[in-house]
């Protein structure tokens, strides 16, 4: 559905997308997930053929964005961050007005129209002016406006950003309901939305793309090298970390105080599970233990490693 | 066509859905009001030369708003759509450039024809009420409405041009008043520069558009103006394509 080769975006001597290709097959919700400033809007403006690139090649549906713009933009329904709308309209109004510039017929204008504004919920504000809807509404009227034309692919650039939790949810529901007819590109900085979503993961920094696979996939990945809590009464803690440390496959031992418990966490060598051990080691020393436990990695984990960003 | 059309309607619309066209449209009734009754006295001071099509558009009333009027009904067009970042889902939408310049600057121009047109009604009102003759001749009336709308065709064209560069509406308002304004002065040069034929005051006289609307609306039609304003219009409108799609890609 998109084919990105070597797409590069400068603004004058700053790149913010250096060079970065992916691919997203039909029927995927693949989430781009970057830190603020990382290229992720960029690049979607650049596949909804808002923004030329520098260099680089980008196909939709068959389309090149580019060479073929119009004909690519009929294959795709862009959201840009913030949902701009026209608030002098009504709702009905406007996805009656945006169905039929991107090329909905006549006579199927009435249909389509009521089919978005059912599947968006935006029935009981079919009405009203969009300056006087809330944010979430709005969300959903962007959304409505995205998908109005049928697209094949729907480009969302941060659906839920400045929702309310339960708006969040119904947004990720709508989302969820729409993978069934829509390929879906969607940008987001919220990782539990990308675990909950996603069938793949893009995560860029920098203009790179840093990692590209499922969520599972990247978890599997960096669980091999997560840490494990240890939690015991120990006599003496710094004895203890020590004899730790020379376990087999322990690499590193860190420790704190919790009232009469010690927590330590333990880095182990790659690949390894210290697990057992630990727990011998503490039978033969009488410790008395509450936690031996390998807590599952987060995508939020992976993002601060692949990113660079301060390790939680 | 069709989303030429569609594009259109939308720019209509939209003008008629703020409450600033009809501020515009209120006050300039007003003067325009004021202008005819102004035209009407002066046809009263006694027996003259000038009909009240003629009095009605040559007076410094008629110029006022005139000039007045375009950053007012162009200075929204691109500039509210680029700060509302409208301009986003506007050029995604499988529209050309073209389409959405040109459906832009056509809805600006239906806006400033709805502003003159009731003016008409004033003359068949006068002819009827009086008895006395509007225009000497129908030529009149074609030459001076004519007049109106080349220069409104150009003037348009220069406060499209002016919101295309800013995201700023006040700034697009005020690029659009000096330019409109620093041209209707360039014209009045012609009456104070010396009359021996130097060039300044053949160029000043030329494009002055005080002395285009004297001969049109007298019935004397012209190729010259007509030449100048439809290409420095097409001009402009070329170059208001060019910044709309040089400020989208550097954006």
């Amino acid at each position: 559905m998109i084919k990105v080769e070597k797409l590069t975006k400068r603004f004058g001597g700053f790149t913010a997308v250096n060079s970065i290709d992916f691919e997203v097959h039909k029927g995927e919700i693949v989430g781009f997930l970057g830190p603020n400033g990382a290229g992720k809007s960029t690049t979607m403006r650049m596949l909804s053929g808002f923004l030329p690139p520098t260099s680089g090649k980008a196909v939709v549906a068959g389309f090149d964005v580019f060479a073929d713009s119009l004909r690519a933009r009929e294959h795709i329904g862009y959201m840009p961050e913030n949902v701009p709308l026209y608030t002098d309209m009504r709702v009905n109004e406007f996805l009656r007005y945006r169905a039929a510039l991107k090329g909905v017929a006549r006579r199927r204008l009435k249909e389509r129209v009521g089919d978005v504004l059912e599947l968006c919920g935006l029935e009981d504000v079919e009405k009203k002016l969009i300056g006087n809807l809330s944010k979430g509404y709005r969300q959903r009227v962007g959304l409505a406006d995205a998908m109005s034309h049928e697209p094949d692919l729907l480009i969302l650039d941060e659906p839920t950003i400045g929702l309310d939790p339960n708006q969040i949810r119904l947004v990720r529901e709508l989302i969820n309901n729409l993978r069934r007819h829509h390929t879906i590109l969607l940008s987001t900085h919220i990782l539990p939305e990308v675990e909950v979503l996603c069938s793949r993961v893009i995560i860029i920094n920098k203009g790179r793309i840093e990692a590209l696979d499922t969520p599972q996939n990247l978890r599997d990945h960096l669980s091999q090298a997560g840490h494990i809590v240890f939690d015991a009464i120990v006599p003496d803690a710094a004895a203890a970390a020590s004899a730790l440390r020379s376990l087999e496959s322990v690499q590193s031992v860190s420790y704190r105080a919790d009232g009469d418990w010690t927590v330590f966490t333990i880095n182990a060598v790659l690949g390894n599970d210290p697990r057992e051990l630990l727990y011998r080691h503490a039978v033969d020393n009488k410790w008395r233990v509450r936690e031996i436990s390998r807590p599952p990695v987060s995508l939020e984990q992976i993002f601060a490693e692949v990113t660079g960003g301060e390790e939680s | 066509m069709r989303k030429f059309l569609i594009l259109f309607g939308r720019e209509v619309s939209s003008a008629f859905h703020q409450p600033l066209a009809y501020v515009v449209l209120f006050f300039f009734l007003i003067v325009t009001g004021f202008n005819f009754q102004a035209g009407v006295t002066l046809l009263n001071t006694g027996p003259g030369t000038v009909t009240i099509v003629q009095a009605f558009f040559n007076t410094v009333y008629f110029w006022f708003p005139f000039v007045l009027v375009f950053p007012l009904i162009t200075m929204r067009v691109f500039a509210e759509e680029a700060k509302m970042g409208t301009i986003e889902t506007l050029m995604t939408a499988p529209v050309k450039d073209t389409q959405v310049v040109l459906s832009k600057y056509a809805g600006c121009l239906f806006f400033y024809i709805t502003l003159w047109s009731p003016s008409l009604i004033y003359f068949v009102v006068f002819q009827e009420i009086t008895g006395v003759k509007a225009a000497e001749a129908v030529g009149s009336y074609v030459g001076a409405y004519s007049m109106l709308l080349l220069m409104g065709l150009l003037f348009t064209a220069i406060g499209c041009l002016a919101s295309a560069l800013t995201d700023n509406q006040i700034v697009a308002a005020i690029i659009s008043f000096a330019a409109i304004l620093g041209f209707f002065f360039l014209g009045l040069l012609s009456f104070i520069l010396p009359s021996t034929g130097t060039f300044l005051r053949e160029l000043t006289y030329y494009l002055s558009p005080v002395e285009h609307m004297m001969n049109f609306s007298q019935g004397l039609f012209d190729t010259r103006p007509v030449v100048f304003y439809t290409s420095s219009t097409l001009l402009v409108l070329f170059a208001t394509f060019h910044i709309f799609q040089y400020r989208r890609w550097k954006s």
